[in-house]
């Protein structure tokens, strides 16, 4: 396949951010602080253009530019995720941003470019292909993390996040150079053949380092110690950023990566992938309980929930990734709207973040009550909401893969992250009414109103998700 | 005595190592931090080189060459960062890093 015809025809989303995002810096180095709302608005169209193509594209599976990219139906189902979370994000921020005299056009451009280094990682086929994905998304990120400069505590949010993002970043490489000299070769699959019989040690720690890097990405527990700071600090349209779309990356190639480049030595990846699963959804559950501060609980939130998604992948087979894959999408959809709710929370102009702030919304704002109060069962994983078929998908996929314990401990955390969940939609619903939240934006009150509307119907109808997510995880195998 | 593979290796470990253990252990001054981050990635360098020599293969050093880029890149936004935050708090010492918390 020749270098034009490959960038037209599997690699096009791709191509349309790269060109878009440097047509969008020129326009705001020209236009300058007016350029902001223009470049906001053509940053979304772009992503909306790159999931048409996705959807209107090529349906066949293809190795691209040498083997360094694979375009297949994995990495297109991610790749639409991932598009809507940073679609979602880039249209939800624009009021707050303009509020808080952060109205610069650098942000979408630093969405698109993390967008971009998300697409990359999600299809990257050798290690190098993954490493330069992966600095792409978390060099945006860092700068994206420290937006508001003049605050304290979000450059303190950048620094750590920078700090132990290029540790994460350095123990990855540590494993990709273990992996490259053992294996002898960078591509995933020639890892795969390399492995015969006993793997050698090198092979072994290699995938050790590689996965440790992996799970920092994804918040995963015991790599987790940045996220609770971060999502605090951050100014929190960045934070419903972090919480959605590099979240789907980070689990998207650790997918791939294990299924792909390990299929050998099941036994080993298994082990590491069940050890952080169990921490993560302990984690999520116990930590969560104390908080009181809305973004650090959906940092905790957000931990367990990786966890969740692990499980599917700790099984190793094509249920557990198609567990793995509805899981993503289910959770993408709840924390937007998660954050739809959190970005509405405002008191005469000054944003809140307190959960005791959202004291008796339900007599101030009904409408936005009950929504806040589905996204927190579906969280929960409540029937018939749709968290709770996410879940069950993965659990079904552990216990048919024989990991009885696993599904247990699975089904116990989630029983107790279902408290501080309740709790919230005790102080919505039966607390003394504190003072009421601003009139927000349309664009809030649509996603929180559509993403509750998925979570409450997606029971009715869910064949479209499942069947991608199956068409996904068999194009893995 | 030759020297071989095993001696590039055990090198880039010991770096690694005091890489990992100086972001860590370092209390004093988010620069040395910046230095470790540095560390690491020769070590990783290290490892490359020696095995791209070894297997006779060059793939490793593009791989090095790739890794040397982007670690320009990423000190670059490191110490942009840390000037944002030195202008906030006037310090940059660890301990004081602890704002957040919880």
């Amino acid at each position: 396949m020749s270098f034009s015809t490959a960038l037209a025809h599997h690699f096009l989303p791709e191509t349309i951010l790269v060109l878009g995002v440097l047509a969008l810096i020129l326009i705001g180095a020209w236009r300058g602080t007016r350029a902001y709302g223009l470049v906001n608005e053509l940053a979304a169209g772009l992503i909306g253009l790159a999931i048409l193509a996705l959807f209107f594209g090529q349906t066949s599976q293809a190795s691209l530019f040498e083997g360094a990219f694979v375009d297949d139906a994995f990495a297109r189902f991610m790749k639409v995720l991932t598009l809507i979370g940073s679609l979602v994000t880039i249209l939800m921020s624009r009021d707050y941003l303009q509020r808080a005299r952060l109205g610069n056009f650098e942000f979408p451009a630093l969405v698109l470019l993390s967008t971009i280094g998300m697409l990359l990682l999600v299809s990257a086929d050798n290690l190098i292909a993954l490493y330069l994905g992966l600095e792409l998304m978390s060099l945006a990120l860092y700068v994206a993390a420290a937006f508001d400069r003049d605050d304290a505590r979000a450059s303190e949010a950048g620094l750590k996040y920078f700090v132990l993002g290029a540790l994460s970043s350095g123990m990855l490489l540590y494993g990709a150079s273990l992996l490259y000299g053992f294996a002898g070769t960078i591509s995933f699959d020639g890892v795969a053949k390399s492995i015969t019989g006993a793997p050698p040690l090198g092979v072994i720690f290699g995938l050790v380092f590689v996965l440790a890097g992996l799970a920092f990405k994804m918040s995963a527990a015991p790599f987790h110690m940045w996220t609770p700071d971060v999502y605090e600090g951050a100014p929190t349209p960045v934070t419903a950023f972090f919480a959605s779309a590099p979240k789907m990356a980070a689990v998207a190639i650790t997918a791939r990566i294990v299924v792909t480049a390990f299929p050998g030595i099941v036994a080993q990846w298994q082990q590491i992938v069940i050890f952080i699963a169990v921490a993560s959804m302990l984690l999520g559950a116990f930590a969560a309980i104390g908080q009181t501060n809305i973004k650090r609980l959906m940092a905790y939130s957000s931990i367990g929930h990786m966890g969740f998604a692990l499980v599917g992948l700790a099984a190793g087979n094509e249920a557990g990734v198609r567990g793995v894959a509805i899981y993503l999408a289910i959770y993408l959809v709840m924390t937007l709207g998660a954050f739809a709710a959190i970005l509405q929370m405002r008191v005469e102009g000054r944003p809140v973040e307190k959960i005791a702030d959202l004291s008796g919304l339900s007599r101030n704002n009904g409408t936005a009550a009950f929504f806040l109060a589905m996204l927190m069962f579906s969280l929960a994983g409540v029937p018939p909401l749709a968290g709770f078929f996410a879940k069950y998908y993965v659990f079904l996929a552990a216990v048919d893969a024989g990991l009885y314990a696993l599904a247990i401990l699975g089904v116990l955390a989630s029983a107790i992250s279902a408290f501080y969940y309740l709790r919230v939609v005790k102080v919505i619903y039966f607390d003394d009414p504190a003072p009421a939240f601003d009139h927000s934006p349309l664009s809030l009150r649509a996603v929180l109103a559509a993403s509750t509307l998925f979570l409450l119907g997606f029971w009715l109808y869910p064949a479209p998700v499942v069947e991608a997510a199956t068409a996904a995880a068999k194009s893995l195998f | 005595m030759v020297v071989g593979l095993t001696h590039y290796l055990v090198v880039a470990a010991i770096l690694f190592t005091l890489g990992v253990a100086g972001i860590i252990l370092n209390r004093k001054n988010i620069i040395i931090i910046l230095m470790s981050v540095e560390l690491i990635l020769l070590s990783v360098n290290i490892n490359l080189v020696a095995f791209s020599a070894s297997l006779g293969d060059l793939t490793g050093q593009v791989f090095a060459l790739f890794i040397l880029t982007v670690a320009a890149a990423e000190a670059a936004i490191g110490l942009a960062i840390l000037v944002t935050y030195f202008r906030n708090r006037g310090t940059i010492a660890v301990e004081d890093i602890n704002s957040l918390k919880g």
